[in-house]
């Protein structure tokens, strides 16, 4: 019974340490998107989204 | 008859018949009266269904005129409408607790109207109906024509904006009937909170399902920033409210959560509240408004998505600040702030991306009352989301938590930043939803300056007040008593309640001038210049 809760303790507290740079990973690779040179065209021509009529 | 049609009616049938027999079977008087408003209100949409049914061409509109999208305005004219009339009413419930804080015999002695019951009326009036059918109406506005397609769903929409204000109508009554499970800000009992997770599940699925069917390959910003306020919405919802009925005819039920876990859920769904449904949600407004008013793009769509992300991974974490020093553990209190702190980076980010959009049009803030508005709503956003972290740091807190600080707190971003970007946006959207010019700018004029002298004896007064009142209770004489006695900070508080609600009295009246303006708007106001320019074409 012990060896399973300290398996089970084992398991929660590497979840919870991975998330941490999982999530700064992420975030990461969003700003990285964002900045990447190439994308520029895009971001450009969706921030004249609002501006265009149908 | 569609299936939506036949089933949405069958549905409704069968619910009546339940309300019916709740309404007889109800262990309280609220409940029954709850429960016959879910029948009356039933047998009423099972009527307009029909008729709807009956008037409507065989055939339903089509997705698409001469290669033009065919939008779908009724329920975003239904929601703006609400949006107008609950927000009338939110804020003179505001102005009358206002008053009854300096006057307490206003409370008038009777149960019905007692600060404690008209306080969530007003905190859910303004919030949820004023801001909600603003937001409501406002993302099914803004995910149509950015996507260039037609909402998804026929009577689902519909059922979207009635059902919520239905919503809305069952938790406002239940507060002045003493019906409330004492959550701030989640105070709507077990079965409204059941309904309210229908109608947004619903919300979600038209939402989403808009966006599935876009002719746009991007999905701009502001779909983001309201997807993001939808779900997360849904999921603080479901989080709060889980609780147990003392019985399914009566209205009383009691919180799953116990003691300390119960007030840690409790402030992560009530910052999360204000970071999703005060801020997300009319940051999206922001994002579609102010570009389309200033006809200026987006300044910087790069810090755009940043400054979304930044949010979402930031604020969900914010919580804790509202328990500074409570029973929750010290380390979940300085996370709380910590989380805070960073949150002033997305925050004037958005403020930044705002402003900066004007770039090249400011002149137009001399000329547009409109987008002044908007762009002041800015500004009370970098304020008050400035303000914030302040007031998280615990040594702060110290000070101001309990007192009217926060309150003025609250107000400097209700006011300036919610109440401010949604007038705008309403401003923008009933013009175009009924294709009429606006009625008159100097109103708007009129209405903004009003407001804005409101706002600042608001905010000002709460200031003063707050800071004086922590510093009365903090205060201790040379022997280690405490200098005053409660009942003398309440006294010393009394000419700054005056001048709130004299604050309070000026958002109201510009808020009034505003209804005035939209009314002759959609009844009285010219066609717009576009329409106009059409109906003047010679026959060829």
């Amino acid at each position: 019974m012990k060896a399973i809760i300290q398996v089970e303790n084992f398991a929660s507290s590497l979840v919870g340490t991975l998330c941490t740079p999982i999530f700064v990973g992420i975030f990461i690779a969003i700003v990285v998107y964002a900045l990447w040179p190439r994308n520029k065209s895009l971001f450009d021509a969706a921030a004249r989204m609002p501006l265009r009529e149908d | 008859m569609t299936m939506g049609e036949a089933g949405l009616t069958s549905a409704l049938a069968v619910f009546a018949f339940a309300s019916f027999l709740g309404a007889a079977m109800g262990h309280d008087a609220a409940f029954s009266f709850h429960a016959s408003l879910a029948c009356v209100a039933s047998l009423i949409s099972v009527v307009m269904i029909g008729n709807r049914y009956l008037d409507r061409p065989a055939a339903l509109p089509p997705a698409e005129i001469g290669g033009r999208p065919n939008y779908y305005l009724g329920p975003i004219k239904f929601a703006s409408a609400m949006a107008m009339f609950w927000g009338i009413a939110g804020f003179s419930v505001g102005l009358m607790i206002a008053m009854q804080l300096a006057w307490p015999a206003l409370n008038f002695d009777l149960p019905w109207t007692t600060f404690g019951r008209l306080r969530p009326l007003h905190t859910s009036a303004v919030i949820f109906a004023f801001g909600g059918n603003v937001l409501i109406a406002s993302s099914f506005y803004v995910v149509q024509k950015t996507c260039r397609t037609r909402l998804a769903g026929d009577l689902a929409p519909w059922f979207v904006v009635v059902g919520y204000n239905f919503f809305i109508l069952i938790a406002g009554t239940g507060y002045l009937l003493g019906v409330t499970q004492s959550k701030e800000y989640a105070e709507p009992e077990w079965y409204a909170d059941f309904w309210l997770t229908i109608v947004w599940v619903t919300y979600l699925l038209v939402f989403l399902m808009t966006l599935v069917k876009r002719k746009e390959p991007h999905i701009f910003v502001a779909n983001w920033f309201y997807l993001a306020f939808i779900i997360t919405i849904a999921v603080l919802h479901l989080g709060n409210n889980a609780a147990l009925p003392v019985s399914f005819l009566g209205s009383k039920s009691y919180i799953a959560w116990g003691g300390v876990q119960d007030a840690m859920f409790q402030w992560w769904y009530g910052h999360n509240a204000v970071g999703f449904f005060l801020t997300a949600g009319f940051l999206a407004i922001m994002y579609y408004f102010i570009p389309k008013r200033a006809q200026r793009p987006v300044y910087s769509y790069r810090l755009s998505i940043i400054h979304f992300w930044a949010l979402i991974f930031l604020y969900i974490w914010a919580g804790p600040h509202h328990l500074h020093y409570t029973a929750l553990p010290d380390w979940a209190q300085t996370l709380g702030m910590t989380f805070s702190i960073m949150l002033w980076m997305p925050s004037w980010g958005g403020m930044i991306n705002g402003l900066m959009t004007l770039s090249g049009a400011w002149d137009k803030l001399r000329t547009d009352p409109v987008l002044r508005m908007m762009v002041v709503s800015v500004a009370f956003y970098g304020m008050s989301t400035f303000e914030g972290p302040m007031m998280s740091i615990k040594v702060v807190n110290s000070l101001s938590h309990y007192t009217d600080w926060t309150i003025g707190h609250v107000h400097s971003g209700a006011l300036g930043w919610v109440g401010f970007v949604s007038f705008g946006a309403l401003y923008c959207l009933i013009p175009w939803l009924w294709n009429r010019q606006l009625y008159s700018l100097k109103l708007v004029n009129w209405h903004f300056w009003i407001s804005t002298i409101g706002i600042v004896l608001y905010i000002s007064a709460m200031w003063v007040s707050g800071i004086l009142q922590g510093l009365m209770w903090r205060a201790y004489t040379s022997l280690g008593f405490l200098e005053y006695s409660f009942i003398e900070s309440v006294e010393a508080m009394h000419p700054f309640y005056i001048i709130r609600a004299a604050g309070g009295a000026l958002f109201l009246i510009g808020a009034l001038i505003m209804a005035v303006n939209l009314w002759m708007t959609v009844n009285a106001g010219k066609a717009s210049e576009a329409e106009g320019a059409a109906a003047l074409q010679p026959a060829e």
